[in-house]
């Protein structure tokens, strides 16, 4: 889904200074100031390093917060601005908030009566149902919070957020407090969310791997302020960016399945111009899917090698060389087509093959996944 | 609480007064606090001995001097509890006799309220009547007793406050709280004048005397200065003392 | 042991003062549990100190205040009879006000403890459900200190039944009035009637110590319950 910001979008700007409530932490004194524009639809990823004000971001638009100074349009209807403060219980948000928040006095059932009860208009039978199913809930109603595993807990929650009928969706690192496990037992749910609800999502976070998987459109947040935002792909493929994620940086491609080889259960993806081949992870023929291509995983060459182990062999012309936070390395930007992919090579092998602007080479990529 | 420390403390400077043969302790009913205090100086001044007076309720002290607190004396707000220890043989045998006799006031709080005479309490004006408590006060016995006479009992029933002691009694009527009250007329005189509000001293003919007993207990058996306070109350220094805050004159109920 | 008519008098009026007063301390003390529980405010030391007086203050001096204060001159006298109450010394519902000032501190104090320890987060949950702050108050904040009410009510009710200072300083010892067991006891010692004294005394040991033995028990159940 490609998002549109034409479309209903949700326009926030907010400056508040922020003094640690925690005596130990008082030197710090954090400022948020930002001016958003997001789309009225898909997932938006809030990212960036812990501290950058992701948190603070999202307690503003759902009221949470109180800023020196703010304003929210969401939908065409404005929640604040100079004079006006709507308080959160007035606001249609639903909020998903980082470690486990249900009602201790309420077994998980109860819990959802309770925002089904405070909806803005009545959740019909069919609507709780499907929310109950989407979050693959139903066997354990009956328990109470304590009962339930933290996975559960954060699946019980979100349900619990979609049954007050929110006109917007607020996940606050929603999968922070879990194991890798459990987060991987998770994120199908939250795929499955953005791909069935039809209002937005702002989705805290400050992993890859969640933003790579869910995010449609990406802000990064950087010490209060943004850094950028943009379209998934557009984000990533910054390299004038401060952005340094050392070996998770990387681009995500969006294709395409064109073919599938039962023989050696790999597909092949097409993008604007260009395919891979990667593992057949069982996506159907002609099926949308994001692929990730990490830099450390692309070599550059001279000459198109037809005799390496390498599956994958692109033409790119470079596009811009940046330095790296380690001396030794480099970033190169490359485009291929209407994609751009990175690249991670050690400055000397830059200054061996004497890369600059506008030069034609051949990618060698050693792995690409899927990653939805 | 208030009674265990004093008797702590009583105890302890025992201890540490043992050498002191001419030091004596004084447990005296509430009501008798203010003469006791005048009579012990003046004692003490002509004498020479050491006096330590405690204060309290009557029946407080009977029964701690019956559990061994360390008292010598024992004047009490009535005849009952001295004669309850002569029984339980904790006094010096014939040591018991009447140290004053009280006297009983209506009072009220406001001037004028009530004439020298039972007109108000007749005609019912007023609000609440405080009485001491007959089971625990002698002169909430003597209220009673004239309320008998004047045929009051059943009327005024319902506007009765009983206070658990004399001192508690005059508090309802001081803080206006009840408009009349039965209190002892020592509370409510001083120097022989009416310190304030308004009252009528009952005759004594409509109550049984309000009669106060001293007892000199087994402790005190071989304390001269115990024998010298109780010969020292029927001096008439002390007898003028004592009729200055209203008890009545020994020599005339004996 | 068995009771006289007028002990067993003065125990339905105690149990009648005791239960008049919880369920009355239930319903000021609470709001003034959240206030301090919750507020920022410069008076919330001198109010949680006025509240808390009573632990320290000797009942006598509550009393005599209160004498004063209820008396026909008192202001609060005053008032109650501007309303055409009459004056409250010597009634029950002077016992009542009483007791409600002398055993505020033992109510509101457990109550504000288990509401300080909800803490923020279940009501910005509770607020983004769209529930309004008098319906998070109702639908979260209550059952969540159910067990500081618990702990209230019964330290309320026990203290209550346990007054006795004040109660003589402003009962007047009217009995199926004012006159309390703790009254009816104390008049039973000074009457040197030990053996009735002993019978109430032994009534209300027992039952001082059933309420204290209870509350513990709870506490640890719910110990237990938090912990599974």
């Amino acid at each position: 889904m490609k998002p549109n910001l034409s479309d209903n979008p949700i326009r926030a700007s907010f400056q508040l200074k922020h003094q640690s409530s925690n005596p130990k932490r008082h030197t710090d004194q954090f400022t948020l100031d930002v001016d958003l524009t997001l789309p009225g639809s898909g997932v938006s990823v809030i990212f960036g390093p812990s501290g950058s004000g992701k948190t603070t971001l999202l307690r503003c638009i759902a009221g949470l917060e109180t800023p020196d100074q703010g304003n929210l349009i969401v939908n065409g209807e404005v929640w604040q601005n100079a004079s006006l403060f709507m308080p959160t219980h007035r606001r249609p948000v639903g909020y998903v908030f980082q470690e486990s928040s249900l009602f201790p006095h309420l077994t998980a059932g109860g819990n959802l009566a309770y925002a089904r009860k405070r909806a803005g208009k009545k959740i019909s039978a069919q609507l709780y149902d499907h929310a109950i199913e989407i979050m693959g809930i139903n066997d354990i109603l009956h328990r109470s919070p304590q009962q339930l595993s933290g996975g559960e807990r954060q699946r019980v929650a979100i349900a619990r957020a979609l049954l007050i009928n929110p006109r917007l969706l607020l996940m606050d690192e929603p999968l922070a407090s879990l194991d890798k496990r459990r987060k991987q037992e998770i994120i199908p749910y939250l795929e499955r969310l953005g791909a069935t609800l039809d209002i937005p999502i702002i989705y805290v976070s400050h992993s890859m791997d969640e933003v790579t998987r869910l995010a449609d459109h990406v802000v990064v947040l950087k010490q209060g302020k943004v850094a950028t935002q943009g379209g998934l792909t557009e984000v990533f493929s910054h390299i004038d960016l401060p952005l340094d994620y050392g070996d998770d940086t990387g681009v995500v491609l969006q294709g395409q399945v064109v073919e599938r080889d039962p023989k050696w259960h790999l597909a092949r993806i097409a993008f604007s111009d260009g395919e891979l081949w990667v593992r057949d992870r069982g996506d159907a023929l002609h099926q949308s899917v994001r692929v990730r291509v990490l830099a450390r995983d692309i070599s550059l060459t001279l000459t198109p090698s037809t005799q390496s182990s390498i599956l994958n062999t692109l033409a790119v012309k470079v596009d811009a060389i940046t330095g790296d936070s380690d001396e030794a390395m480099s970033f190169v930007r490359l485009k291929t087509g209407e994609e751009y992919l990175i690249a991670r090579l050690t400055c000397r092998s830059v200054d061996y093959l004497q890369l600059k602007p506008g030069q034609s080479l051949w990618a060698q990529i050693k792995s690409v996944a899927i990653v939805r | 609480m208030g009674s265990i420390s004093v008797s702590c403390l009583l105890v302890l400077s025992l201890l540490l007064h043992t050498a002191h043969a001419d030091d004596i302790n004084v447990a005296v009913a509430s009501n008798f606090t203010a003469p006791m205090k005048e009579i012990a100086s003046l004692f003490e001044h002509a004498s020479g001995h050491k006096v330590r007076l405690s204060f309290g309720a009557s029946g407080k002290f009977y029964a701690q001097i019956k559990h061994g607190a360390p008292f010598h004396l024992f004047f009490s707000a009535d005849q009952q509890k001295p004669a309850q220890l002569e029984r339980e043989e904790l006094i010096v045998p014939g040591s018991r006799f009447t140290y004053a006799v009280g006297q009983l006031a209506l009072w009220s709080a406001q001037e004028g309220f009530i004439k020298a005479n039972p007109d108000r309490l007749l005609a019912l004006q007023f609000n609440k009547l405080a009485i001491a408590n007959p089971k625990l006060a002698p002169y909430g016995v003597a209220a009673i007793d004239v309320l008998e006479h004047l045929a009051l009992i059943d009327r005024t029933k319902s506007r009765w406050v009983h206070g658990e002691n004399i001192a508690q009694t005059y508090q309802f009527v001081s803080t206006g709280n009840a408009d009349l009250g039965f209190v002892a007329l020592s509370q409510i005189m001083k120097e022989g004048r009416l310190k304030a509000g308004s009252s009528w001293i009952i005759p004594e003919a409509l109550y049984t005397p309000i009669k106060q007993d001293a007892v000199l207990l087994r402790s005190g058996e071989d304390s001269p200065a115990a024998q010298a306070l109780l010969r020292f109350m029927k001096t008439e220094q002390a007898e003028a003392i004592m009729q200055s805050y209203g008890y009545k004159p020994l020599a005339r109920t004996q | 042991m068995s009771f006289s008519e007028a002990d067993l008098t003065a125990i339905w009026l105690t149990l009648r003062l005791a239960t008049t007063v919880t369920l009355l301390l239930l319903l000021i003390g609470t709001p003034i549990a959240w206030w301090l529980a919750r507020t920022q405010s410069v008076w919330k030391a001198p109010v949680a100190a006025i509240v808390a007086l009573p632990l320290i203050l000797p009942p006598t001096v509550l009393g005599f205040y209160l004498l004063i204060a209820m008396g026909p001159h008192g202001f609060f006298g005053q008032f109650t009879q501007s309303l055409g109450l009459g004056t409250l010394p010597f009634t029950f519902w002077g016992l009542v006000v009483a007791s409600i000032f002398y055993s505020m501190p033992f109510v509101v104090q457990p109550i504000q403890n288990a509401m300080e320890a909800i803490g923020e987060r279940p009501l910005e949950v509770a607020a983004t459900l769209r529930a309004g702050p008098l319906d998070r108050f109702f639908s979260v904040v209550l059952p969540l200190a159910k067990p500081g009410f618990i702990t209230a009510s019964i330290l309320g009710f026990a203290h209550t039944v346990g007054e006795f200072g004040i109660i003589l300083m402003i009962g007047g010892n009217i009995p199926g009035e004012t006159r309390v067991i703790s009254v009816q006891i104390y008049d039973h010692v000074e009457a040197l009637e030990f053996m009735q004294a002993h019978a109430l005394s032994g009534a209300m040991l027992l039952f001082s110590f059933s309420v204290l033995l209870a509350l513990y028990w709870l506490q640890r159940k719910q110990k237990i319950a938090l912990l599974n």
